[in-house]
């Protein structure tokens, strides 16, 4: 299933370790053909093809993003056109707005992708769940047109996308909530992929790296 | 398709777990799976969890990055002092909680008290700490955790305790430690017992593992997992008597993958700032030099107790089965 064996240069992710299930996206980029190490710091950021922000609490991640300064970090890559991946918490750190489920006091977030999110939109833990997604462009094929078997989502306490901005494209949705998108090299996700041991979602992120938005869009259609 | 669920664990969860239905469904929506309860507890991870007591210290819990709060009402370190049965919280206070705060609320039921868990499932609590730190309702039963669609936390001193809780379906486990008495000292005894009983069983010839599942008292298929993966099938957190950025930080280093902290928070003098700096301890814990600055200046700790001077009674650990 290993992809890279093609590359001569696995690309180097940096995986946001500050909190959250970061140890499982180190994991799934090593099995989907990248090079994976934790970030942690500012100079961390530096180093990196890719960057994934992972699955925890995007109030205690964004606040220790802010502290140590990855933040403009983090931002500053993304200019450059550094693709950056975002998980449930992730996800909402992407995020320009919150729409709904704000913490009491602002919820602070990156601001990167058009997009605004509900917060803890499918209800609490009581209410997670796992589904089928239908997520046509993590294909492995994406030149010969096949599309993908659904993936299984694991949606933990999770949001989604209520609204965005016209540069977003939606890559799939469950019962009309819009749970994967992208815009350029920015990709966000609601549920956890990272958590179910198929890494094509991952593999379509490795993909983004070393490609223009617009082409690998193209060839994704 | 690849779908061995978290770590590859969920096979042996999803085995004993019935929750709503069986994982790996054919396309159906489930809720409460064992992915979905372990998944909870991945997500806490690297983070501090910190028991509090009303809506206005969840309030700083959150804005000091804590990841998730446990709503309780007396802190360990009260309840050692003023003693009594120590029970459920009022669902009231629990509401008001969850009602000031976006992260995750856990709660706490009695050892046994499987009704007090229904009424916090009903509730709608995000997590279940099965604790010691209350006063068992039942001497020689856990709860039934697989029953129920909340996921559940239970304390462990040893391996074979830690097995035995997650047979019966929690979700995560935490070292107990020694709650309320702002003493680090148990928590490692604890953690590196469990960690002991992992590279021993890793260690060992396979005919041997059997007999270690019965000097364990520990299912089988648990420690056939560990041997073959090295680690144990939920995640595993520290708890019980962590005070200082330090402390938090030497339990990680130790292995826990995320800290409970009780009393040590605010029953210091400083508790917003105490919590943002444990908060940060955890992410850098293996970064002194982050260390230095994190633990600088930061006021007084709470008053601790040497556990030798407990008297045996008094030892909340020693609490389950």
């Amino acid at each position: 299933m290993a992809v890279s064996t093609k590359n001569e240069k696995r690309p180097r992710i940096g995986v946001v370790a500050l909190q959250g299930d970061y140890a499982a996206h180190l994991q799934a980029i090593e099995v989907a053909g990248g090079d994976a190490f934790p970030v942690r710091t500012a100079e961390d950021v530096a180093g990196a093809d890719g960057l994934i922000l992972p699955g925890g609490e995007s109030t205690t991640i964004g606040r220790l993003m802010a502290r140590y300064g990855l933040d403009t970090a983090i931002s500053e890559a993304a200019r450059q056109g550094t693709p950056i991946f975002g998980t449930c918490a992730g996800m909402i750190l992407l995020a320009s707005r919150i729409a709904r489920g704000e913490k009491q006091g602002g919820q602070p977030t990156l601001g990167l992708m058009d997009i605004g999110v509900a917060r803890n939109a499918f209800g609490r833990q009581v209410d997670s769940f796992e589904a089928n997604i239908d997520a046509p462009c993590v294909t492995d094929a994406p030149a010969s047109g096949q599309h993908a078997e659904p993936v299984r989502g694991v949606f933990i306490r999770a949001p989604y996308i209520e609204e965005s901005g016209p540069e977003v494209d939606i890559l799939a949705r469950f019962e009309d909530k819009v749970v994967l998108a992208r815009q350029g090299n920015l990709l966000a996700s609601a549920f956890h992929p990272e958590l179910t041991g198929d890494t094509r979602v991952h593999r379509y992120f490795l993909r983004m790296i070393g490609t223009s938005s617009a082409e690998d869009k193209n060839g994704d259609e | 398709m690849a779908d061995t669920g978290t770590n590859g664990t969920a096979k042996n969860g999803a085995a004993a777990a019935t929750a709503v239905a069986s994982d790996n469904g054919a396309g159906t929506t489930e809720k409460a799976t064992w992915r979905v309860k372990v998944g909870l507890a991945e997500m806490l991870k690297g983070g501090v969890i910190m028991d509090v007591v009303n809506a206005e210290q969840a309030r700083i819990a959150e804005e000091a990055g804590a990841s998730a709060v446990m709503a309780l009402e007396r802190v360990p370190a009260d309840i050692r002092k003023h003693g009594g049965v120590a029970r459920m919280s009022d669902p009231q206070m629990i509401q008001e909680i969850k009602a000031a705060v976006t992260i995750p609320v856990m709660a706490k039921a009695r050892i046994g008290h499987f009704v007090e868990a229904q009424i916090l499932e009903a509730l709608g609590v995000d997590f279940i700490d099965e604790s010691e730190v209350l006063t068992p309702a039942d001497e020689q039963f856990h709860i039934n955790k697989h029953n129920f669609k909340v996921p559940f936390v239970c304390g462990c001193r040893d391996l074979g305790e830690a097995l035995r809780r997650i047979g019966e379906g929690a979700a995560m486990i935490r070292t107990k430690g020694e709650a309320g008495t702002g003493n680090v000292v148990e928590a490692v005894r604890h953690m590196r017992s469990v960690r002991a009983g992992i590279r021993r069983i890793q260690s060992m010839d396979e005919a041997e593992l059997m007999t270690e599942a019965k000097n364990l008292q520990a299912p089988y298929d648990l420690v056939l997992e560990i041997h073959r993966t090295g680690k144990l099938p939920v995640p595993n957190f520290s708890a019980g008597g962590v005070a200082t950025p330090a402390d938090a930080a030497l339990m990680v280093q130790l292995g826990a993958e995320a800290v409970f902290v009780g009393s040590g928070i605010f029953k210091s003098g400083d508790p917003a700032e105490r919590a943002k700096r444990i908060v940060d301890a955890v992410t850098y814990a293996d970064d002194p030099q982050k260390l230095v600055e994190i633990s600088t200046g930061l006021g007084e700790p709470m008053v601790g107790i040497d556990i030798r001077l407990l008297d045996d009674k008094e030892l909340l650990a020693a609490r389950g089965w």
